[in-house]
């Protein structure tokens, strides 16, 4: 790595003392918290253009710059130092965070204005961002985890924010549980990579890698393991059922945590280590499949659900694990994954602030059956919404057609029969979605009124319309800029190595013209279907209907997906736990309650020869004369 | 006669000491008791010297009496302050020392 | 030839007529301490127990500890028994009832435990060896033999003794002593005391003996009613049994009869 920068610790310190001194602060800072917050959110993200700038001034090879601060620890020959890197990959990430961060800062304050804790919410906010750029300005796996635990506690405390509800408690404890599970692979995958190549930092374990110092079966499973915290953290299959739960969070932290940036970390972890899976193919399999069945199934979910947070969560795993899926196409699907990842966090963000803006109009209502005709009361809402929702189902030139196209693209590339379930899943996925958002548009800005006696919509304030204005610009332009003469995947190709420039004449399965076609009809059958289904004159009832088909059922419970987590690993695991108490309380409490009784028994025995009488003492010792003699007189036999 | 008889009667009037220690309750004649056994003894050792034409026998004996009028004059303190707090010279009485 | 010199592995016949008389009373004096009711009547046994010892010492050719076993148990221990059965009382007779359940059986088994086994230990022992005895060795004389042996080889335990004996007495003395918690009362505040406590007679006890017939000390004195009182005489008599009634001396028809 070439240069260095003293100012990339500013990144993260800025939010962190924010968040410090918002947590530790007394009630005289309630009046001020919020804007606290976003002042530090706002540095750290003029931190970060500084330093794009100052990248951009420099040559693509020269471009990564790191930050050395302590050796944090060293054993041996075995050193860890708290390293920044910031490199081309990273300051997408630190861009996107900060900068949507801000723009969400911005949104809370009026958000959460009437909130007594907001304060609390703000120091939250803030640990999350410092959490999440250590997470991806940590030069080594061993960083990577401390910011990866962070954000996951950031989360849980920002879903549980409205803890005084239980359900919301609850979403908290799962969303927790299952970040953990994903946590274990991290943890694995950290002990791998030290016991193979006595290295975690990224540059020692690519380079440990390249020297060939581990055996494909030792890549393959720090792969997995890699794979597992990336399905833990993104949400994807078999680890995705937090991420509808973690909906119960206020609505800014699921534009920023659960839609824009968190759920995005396992990306930027197969991206990081792409190293690994370039040459782990077991792996890299595994993450193609993951992808594409979490692209589906949050597809299909999405299409069920009512409420519109649950059903842009939905649509949130079913994108994420469009990117899984690209990263598992190999060094192409890197760059396209990245695009898709921020174009992704613009309209995403965009969306969910969006939906909480109709929710704040609509007295905290999130059933869609309750909105409809609200485009002509929240007019700004309903263009920015309706941007994002142009950019997410992919039509040009809005932000996800050029990122999505791309992931079809290659998938269909990726040879064979492989190559053609992929294309398949990701046009039927793309169908899905364009079904399942017009579906959303539909019913929440079309049709006739279904409101609560008592809504009134009305429009939001400016601190929240504002950056739904930002983020639909990004909607409809970042495709756009970064798609432009491929200027994005150059921008990145320092880091990940791959050949684009063979990648123009490489043969492709279909010509990216018919591709592009093929997918905008996909789109268009889905938005037919979701007109013909919802569109005008079609009446919407107010509760769902009940008698529908059991698939429809099955998409409504979210697949099962909670009813196979309870009946595989819940309901075990408190027979378990039950097992476990009797065994504690027969086994082990009884092992030591039973020396007790046992000694306090032989005590009260022995007790009785304590009768106080001398005379009864005495006996013993006449008894151990006695004794004595009687020794004597055997020996001397 | 044999002087082996010496110490027939030292084992017998020892044992009966003994005996006299473990039945008697009061304080007194079981301090008496303790005092016959070690004249018993001490008429072993006299004996015993006696046995083997060596005067360090008698010593022992000696010290043995030394000892016991040690005994007697602190034992007898004891005996005293007890029965002065507690009126009584039953060794059965002073029994605080149990559960 | 002395008397005490042993003839073929064996004393010489007044010795043994000596122990045969004396063996059998030391037995049964040791085995009477056991059962008398009396501690007075323990100690007396006891004492003719330590005589009989005292004498067998002489006869066992060690006359200095013979005499100091008679001057120190009997004449200077022995009489300390004694006064402290006085102080504590000589009224504390045991009931030779046992309170202790199974204690009597099981010390008298422990006890003929422990004498036989020793018995049969000793006449297993090879004892039977030629016997020194002890002309030699107290050809200056006993006394002298013991001082020439105590004070060199036994030396420093003579002044460990020494040194237990003042420890000892130093004891007795801590041990005898009491605090004076309360500021010493005087006659007046004794005499306030006695009168505000009306259980007291205030003008004394009444003194025994109304009918000077008899030892007058063991007689109660007789109330105005005619009754004895029982505070006249000393409780130590009463406790000893020994109390006269007053009413085998009073005065009845057939006295006064007999000496019309």
């Amino acid at each position: 790595m070439n240069g260095t920068s003293q100012m990339l610790v500013y990144l993260i310190a800025i939010p962190l003392f924010s968040a410090t001194v918002l947590l530790l602060g007394s009630r005289a800072l309630d009046k001020v918290g919020h804007i606290i917050g976003t002042l530090a959110s706002t540095a750290a993200f003029v931190v970060g253009l500084l330093e794009f700038f100052a990248m951009l001034g420099r040559a693509p090879e020269n471009r990564a710059v790191t930050q050395p601060l302590f050796t944090w620890i060293e054993v041996g020959n075995f050193n860890v130092g708290a390293t920044l890197l910031l490199d081309q990959l990273s300051i997408c990430f630190v861009l996107l965070i900060t900068g949507v961060g801000t723009l969400i800062h911005i949104y809370s304050i009026a958000y959460m204005s009437h909130d007594k804790d907001r304060r609390r919410f703000f120091a939250f906010l803030n640990l999350f961002i410092a959490a999440m750029l250590l997470l991806v300005l940590g030069d080594s796996y061993l960083s990577l985890y401390v910011g990866w635990e962070g954000v996951g506690l950031a989360s849980y405390l920002l879903i549980g924010f409205w803890n005084q509800k239980p359900a919301y408690a609850t979403a908290a404890k799962k969303a927790f549980v299952a970040n953990r599970v994903g946590d274990v692979g991290l943890s694995l995958a950290v002990m791998i990579a030290f016991v193979q190549f006595g290295s975690v930092s990224f540059s020692g374990v690519a380079e440990g890698v390249e020297a060939g110092k581990a055996s494909s079966l030792a890549l393959n499973c720090l792969g997995a393991a890699l794979l597992l915290a990336a399905v833990g953290k993104s949400a994807q299959f078999p680890l995705q059922a937090w991420l509808g739960d973690a909906m119960a969070g206020p609505t800014p932290v699921s534009a920023l945590i659960h839609a824009a940036t968190m759920v995005t970390a396992g990306v930027y972890l197969i991206s990081r280590s792409h190293f690994v899976f370039d040459v782990a193919s077991v792996a890299q399999l595994l993450v193609v499949i993951v992808g594409a069945i979490t692209l589906l199934f949050g597809a299909i979910i999405g299409m069920a659900k009512d409420d519109i947070k649950k059903a842009l969560a939905a649509s949130t795993m079913s994108q994420i694990g469009y990117m899984i899926l690209a990263t598992g196409l190999g060094p192409v699907g890197y760059a396209f994954a990245m695009m898709h990842l921020l174009t992704h966090g613009f309209f995403k963000a965009g969306m969910f602030l969006g939906a909480g803006s109709v929710m704040h109009g609509m007295n905290d209502e999130v059933d869609m059956r309750k909105y409809g005709a609200l485009r002509k009361y929240m007019p700004v809402t309903f263009i920015t919404f309706g941007l994002g929702y142009l950019a997410i189902i992919g039509v040009p030139p809005f932000a996800g057609f050029y990122s999505k196209d791309k992931i079809i693209e290659i998938a269909l590339d990726a040879g064979g029969a492989k190559g053609i379930i992929l294309g398949s899943i990701t046009l039927l996925g793309a169908a899905i979605t364009a079904f399942y958002m017009s579906r959303v548009m539909l019913m929440t800005f079309f049709g006739s009124k279904r409101w609560e006696a008592d809504a009134h919509p009305h429009e939001s304030p400016a601190l929240m319309t504002i950056p739904m204005v930002i983020l639909a610009i990004g909607s409809i332009s970042a495709g756009f800029i970064f798609n432009l003469g491929d200027r994005f995947i150059n921008f990145l190709n320092p880091v990940f190595h791959s050949d684009h420039s063979g990648h123009g004449e490489k043969e492709h399965l279909l010509p990216p013209i018919v591709v592009s076609a093929l997918a905008l009809t996909a789109v268009a059958i889905g938005v037919s279907i979701a007109i013909a289904k919802y569109g005008r004159g079609k009446s919407i009832p107010a509760v769902a209907p009940a008698d529908v088909s059991v698939w429809t059922k099955v998409a409504r419970r979210d697949l099962l997906q909670d009813d196979l987590n309870e009946a595989l690993f819940m309901r075990p695991g408190q027979e378990l736990t039950k097992a476990l108490a009797i065994v504690d309380e027969k086994v082990i409490d009884g092992a030591v309650r039973g020396v007790g009784s046992l000694t306090l028994d032989v005590a009260s025995g022995v007790r009785r020869t304590q009768t106080g009488f001398v005379r009864s003492y005495a006996l013993w010792v006449i008894v151990g004369a006695v004794g004595i003699l009687a020794t004597i007189a055997v020996m001397s036999l | 006669m044999s002087l082996d008889n010496y110490l027939y009667l030292s084992a017998l009037l020892f044992t009966i000491g003994a005996a006299g220690v473990l039945i008697r309750r009061n304080a007194i004649v079981v301090f008496m008791c303790i005092e016959l056994m070690l004249n018993a003894s001490n008429l072993a050792f006299v004996t015993f010297a006696r046995m083997n034409g060596s005067i360090d026998g008698q010593l022992f004996a000696f010290f043995t009496m030394v000892v016991a009028a040690c005994e007697v004059v602190v034992g007898l303190a004891i005996i005293v302050t007890i029965y002065r707090s507690r009126r009584s010279a039953s060794v059965d009485d002073a029994r605080l020392l149990k559960l | 030839m002395n008397l005490a010199s042993i003839v073929n592995n064996q004393t010489q016949t007044p010795e043994a007529v000596l122990f045969f008389i004396l063996a059998p009373v030391m037995v049964l004096s040791a085995l009477g301490m056991l059962v008398v009711k009396k501690a007075v009547h323990s100690a007396l046994l006891l004492a003719v127990v330590m005589i009989g010892l005292a004498i067998f010492y002489i006869a066992n050719e060690a006359p200095f500890l013979g005499i100091v076993q008679i001057v120190v148990y009997t004449g200077a221990v022995m009489m300390l028994f004694l006064f402290i059965l006085m102080l504590v009382g000589v009224d504390s007779s045991d009931s030779l009832e046992e309170t202790i359940k199974g204690q009597r059986i099981s010390a008298v088994l422990g006890s003929v435990g422990v004498g036989f086994l020793l018995i049969s230990l000793l006449s297993r022992a090879e004892l039977g060896r030629a016997y020194a005895g002890l002309e030699l060795v107290n050809g200056e004389g006993n006394v002298q033999a013991i001082a020439k042996t105590l004070f060199t080889r036994y030396v420093w335990a003579f002044e460990v003794i020494s040194a237990l004996l003042i420890t000892a007495a130093l004891g007795a003395m801590v041990l005898a002593h009491r605090e004076r918690l309360l500021p010493r009362k005087s006659q007046r505040e004794l005499a306030a005391e006695r009168v505000r406590q009306s259980a007291i007679p205030v003008a004394g006890l009444p003194g025994p003996g109304t009918y000077a017939l008899h030892n007058a000390v063991d007689i109660p004195a007789l109330l105005p009613d005619g009754s004895p009182a029982d505070s006249s005489v000393s409780k130590t008599i009463a406790a000893r049994g020994e109390l006269a009634n007053p009413n085998t001396f009073r005065m009845n028809e057939k006295n006064e009869a007999g000496e019309e």
